[in-house]
C-alpha cells in the first residue's frame, strides 16, 4: 500500500502517529521542517515542536537538555547537517552522556538528487556508526521507515535514523522492526547480497536477473547498521562464501565497511562493495544518478559475478556448498 | 535581599578552602586547568552555598535547580565545590584524572554525583542548559537553570546560536554567567579574538545583561537575585574576574590555563592560599 510513498512522507505521518501516543515526544527542527515532513507534527502539536532556526549545533545540545527532563526529542534535519555539521555535538552532547535523543537525517545518499554534492550525505552512516552508544537505522522503504521510527522511540538511548527523499517500492514484509535483526528477503546459496536503504530493492532486482542465469543469491535487508546482526552475516558467509554489499553511501566505512569488519574477524570470504567509490556525487535525477554511479541492479549483478569468480578460483572453494 | 557580614565571612572562608584544595588536587595529579578554576570560585560558592536549591544527599532530586559548567575545563573547581557541599567524599578528589576515577578530566554526568551535564567541548553545555530551561517551561516546572561560560568560550559560534534561541523562547528561567577573566588558552581574549563590546553583543541578542565583580560575594548574590525576578528574557551576568585568582604567579597568566604547577610551584601556591 505504501508503493508510491516516499521515506520522508512515511516518516512525517509516523511522527504524528507516535506523537499522539506519547506526549513525551518533542520535535526540533532547523528550518527544514517542510523538507523533512516534520511540519506535520508541528501543525498537530505546536506546543511540542520547536524550530530553532538554521543552527544544528545548538539544536543537538538543546535536544540533550530536553531529554534530561524525560522528554524524547526527535531532531529533524538533513543528514549532511546532522551527522556532518553537528557530528561533534552528537558525539559529545548526545552519545557520550547517553541522551535519549532520536536524530533523523533526511535527504540522504546520492538519491538526494538535484540539490547536488553539498546536500548528498554519503558519509553519514560511517560517521554515526563510529560513535560509541549510537544505534544506526537505515530503513529500506516507507513501510519500514514507519516501523523504524517506532522502534527508535521505544528504545532508550541515542538513535540515528536515515531517511530518504524519494519513493521506492515496498520490499519489506516483517510484522515488527526489531533493532539489530536483519531480514532475509530471498534465499539462495551461491552468494549473498547484504543491502540497506534503497539498494535493497535494487538487490532484489539483481537477484531476479541472476536467477535467470541460474545463480541463486540470498538477499539480506540490513536495516540496522548498528548494532550489526553479526550472526546473520556469519551464517551467510559460511553458507554462500561470497558477499556483496550494496548501499547508497560511500564504500568507506558504511554498511560495506561494517560487513567487511565482521568477515575479517569471523569468517573471511570474498566480498565486493557496491556504493560510492571514494568520490562525490553530482546533480541530477535520482534514478539517473543511481545508473551513472552503478548503484543499480546491473552494478550489483556485476559485483556478484566478480565475487563468484574469486570464490571459485580460491583454494577454499571446497568449503562452500557450491 | 540583605546579606549579613557574618554570612559573607563564611563564604569567603569557604572560597579560600576551595582554592587551596583546587591547587592541591591539580598539583598532586600534575594535570588540570588551574587558571579558569580559580577564577570561578566565588561564583560557585555563591551558587552552591547561598543561592541554588539543591540536595547533595539526593543529586537527582527532580525539582533541583540545574547547574551546567559549560566551561567544562573548570572541572577542578566544581569537583572540589561538590565534595565540599557533600555530593561525594573528599577522598575522591585524590583520584582526579586517574583511570577509573569518577572525576574525569572534564565533567561526566554519568559518573559524578551532582553533575547535570557532560561538558568540556566548548559551547555545548550552554545549548544543553537552553534545552533544560525550555523543557522546564514546557513541563511547567519551577526550577531554574544556571550555566557558567568562559569568555574564551564565547568565540564558539554555537554560543551565539544558543543566545539567539534562549532569547527567542524568552527563557527567563535561565541565568548564564560569563567568567570574564580576559584570558584564554593562547593569550589575551582581545588579542586572540576580540569580544568587546561584550555587553552590547548580549543586549543585541536579546538578553538582560548585568556586569559585576565576579569575586565580590555581595555583588554576585544580589545580581543572582535580580536575574531570578527578570521576566520575559534570559539574564547573563558578565562576571569580571582574575584568571588564576589567589596565586600570584598564576594571576593573569594564560600559561596556567591548562598547565598544572610543578611540585615547587604548588608548595608556593599553597603557602599563598593558607
Amino acid at each position: 500500500m505504501d508503493k508510491e510513498i516516499s521515506g520522508r512522507d512515511a516518516f512525517g505521518d509516523a511522527l504524528v502517529e507516535v506523537g499522539k501516543e506519547n506526549s513525551k515526544i518533542v520535535v526540533l527542527n532547523a528550518d527544514l521542517s517542510k523538507a523533512t515532513r516534520s511540519y506535520l507534527f508541528a501543525e498537530k502539536f505546536p506546543q511540542r515542536s520547536f524550530n530553532v532556526g538554521i543552527a544544528e549545533q545548538n539544536m543537538m545540545g538543546m535536544a540533550s537538555g530536553l531529554s534530561s527532563l524525560g522528554l524524547i526529542p526527535v531532531v529533524c534535519t538533513f543528514a549532511m547537517f546532522a551527522a556532518g555539521r553537528a557530528f561533534e555535538q552528537i558525539r559529545n552532547s548526545i552519545a557520550y552522556p547517553l541522551a535519549n535523543v532520536k536524530i533523523v537525517g533526511g535527504h540522504t545518499g546520492i538519491i538526494c538528487g538535484e540539490d547536488g554534492v553539498t546536500h548528498q550525505a554519503i558519509e553519514d552512516i560511517a560517521l554515526m556508526r563510529s560513535i560509541p552508544n549510537m544505534t544506526v537505522l537505515v530503513p529500506a522503504d516507507a513501510r519500514e521507515t514507519r516501523q523504524a521510527l517506532r522502534a527508535a522511540i521505544q528504545m532508550k538511548g541515542p538513535v540515528y535514523l536515515r531517511i530518504v527523499r524519494v519513493a521506492s517500492k515496498t520490499v519489506t514484509t516483517q510484522e515488527e522492526f526489531i533493532i539489530g535483526k536483519a531480514n532475509v528477503l530471498r534465499s539462495g546459496m551461491d552468494a549473498t547480497i547484504i543491502a540497506c536503504g534503497i539498494m535493497v530493492d535494487e538487490s532484489l532486482k539483481a537477484a531476479e536477473l541472476l536467477s535467470e542465469e541460474n545463480i541463486e543469491v540470498r538477499v539480506i535487508n540490513m536495516s540496522t547498521i548498528k548494532p550489526l546482526d553479526i550472526k546473520t552475516i556469519k551464517k551467510a558467509a559460511k553458507e554462500t562464501g561470497a558477499i556483496v554489499t550494496a548501499e547508497d553511501h560511500s564504500c568507506l566505512g558504511g554498511l560495506g565497511g561494517a560487513v567487511a569488519e565482521v568477515l575479517v574477524n569471523h569468517c573471511p570470504v570474498f566480498m565486493h562493495q557496491v556504493g560510492m567509490q571514494d568520490e562525490f556525487g553530482q546533480t541530477g535525477d535520482w534514478r539517473e544518478l543511481l545508473d551513472h554511479f552503478g548503484l543499480n541492479a546491473r552494478g550489483i549483478c556485476a559485483a556478484v559475478k566478480k565475487t563468484l569468480k574469486n570464490k571459485k578460483q580460491s583454494k577454499f572453494a571446497g568449503r562452500f556448498t557450491r | 535581599m540583605k546579606i549579613k557580614k557574618t554570612d559573607i565571612e563564611l563564604l569567603e572562608k569557604k572560597a579560600k578552602n576551595i582554592r587551596y584544595n583546587i591547587i592541591r588536587m591539580i598539583g598532586n595529579r600534575g594535570s588540570g586547568h588551574p587558571g579558569g578554576s580559580l577564577s570561578i570560585v566565588e561564583i560557585l560558592v555563591s551558587l552552591y552555598f547561598a543561592h541554588i536549591h539543591h540536595d547533595p544527599k539526593n543529586p537527582s532530586w527532580a525539582e533541583r535547580d540545574r547547574f551546567i559548567l559549560s566551561k567544562g575545563h573548570g572541572a577542578p573547581a566544581l569537583y572540589v565545590m561538590l565534595a565540599e557541599a557533600g555530593y561525594f567524599q573528599k577522598k575522591e578528589l585524590q583520584t582526579f584524572r586517574k583511570v577509573g576515577s569518577i572525576l574525569q578530566g572534564h565533567p561526566d554526568r554519568k559518573l559524578t554525583p551532582g553533575i547535570d551535564a557532560s561538558t568540556g567541548s566548548l559551547g555545548q553545555g550552554f545549548s544543553f542548559a537552553c534545552g533544560v530551561a525550555l523543557g522546564a517551561k514546557l513541563l511547567k516546572r519551577k526550577f531554574r537553570t544556571y550555566a557558567v561560560l568562559g569568555d574564551g568560550e564565547l568565540d564558539e559560534g554555537q554560543v551565539w546560536e544558543c543566545a539567539m534561541s534562549s532569547a527567542h523562547y524568552k527563557l527567563d528561567n535561565l541565568t548564564a554567567i560569563v567568567d570574564r577573566n580576559r584570558y584564554q588558552n593562547d593569550g589575551h581574549t582581545e588579542q586572540v579574538m576580540r569580544l568587546e563590546p561584550l555587553k552590547d553583543k548580549w543586549e543585541a541578542f536579546g538578553w538582560n545583561v548585568i556586569e559585576i565583580n565576579g569575586h565580590d560575594f555581595r555583588e554576585i548574590l544580589s545580581c543572582l537575585q535580580k536575574a531570578n525576578s527578570k521576566k520575559g528574557m534570559p539574564t547573563v551576568i558578565i562576571a569580571h574576574t582574575t584568571k588564576g585568582k589567589g596565586v600570584s604567579y598564576m594571576e593573569n597568566n594564560p600559561d596556567f590555563h591548562g598547565l598544572a604547577p610543578t611540585s615547587e610551584q604548588s608548595i608556593q601556591a599553597l603557602k599563598e592560599l593558607e
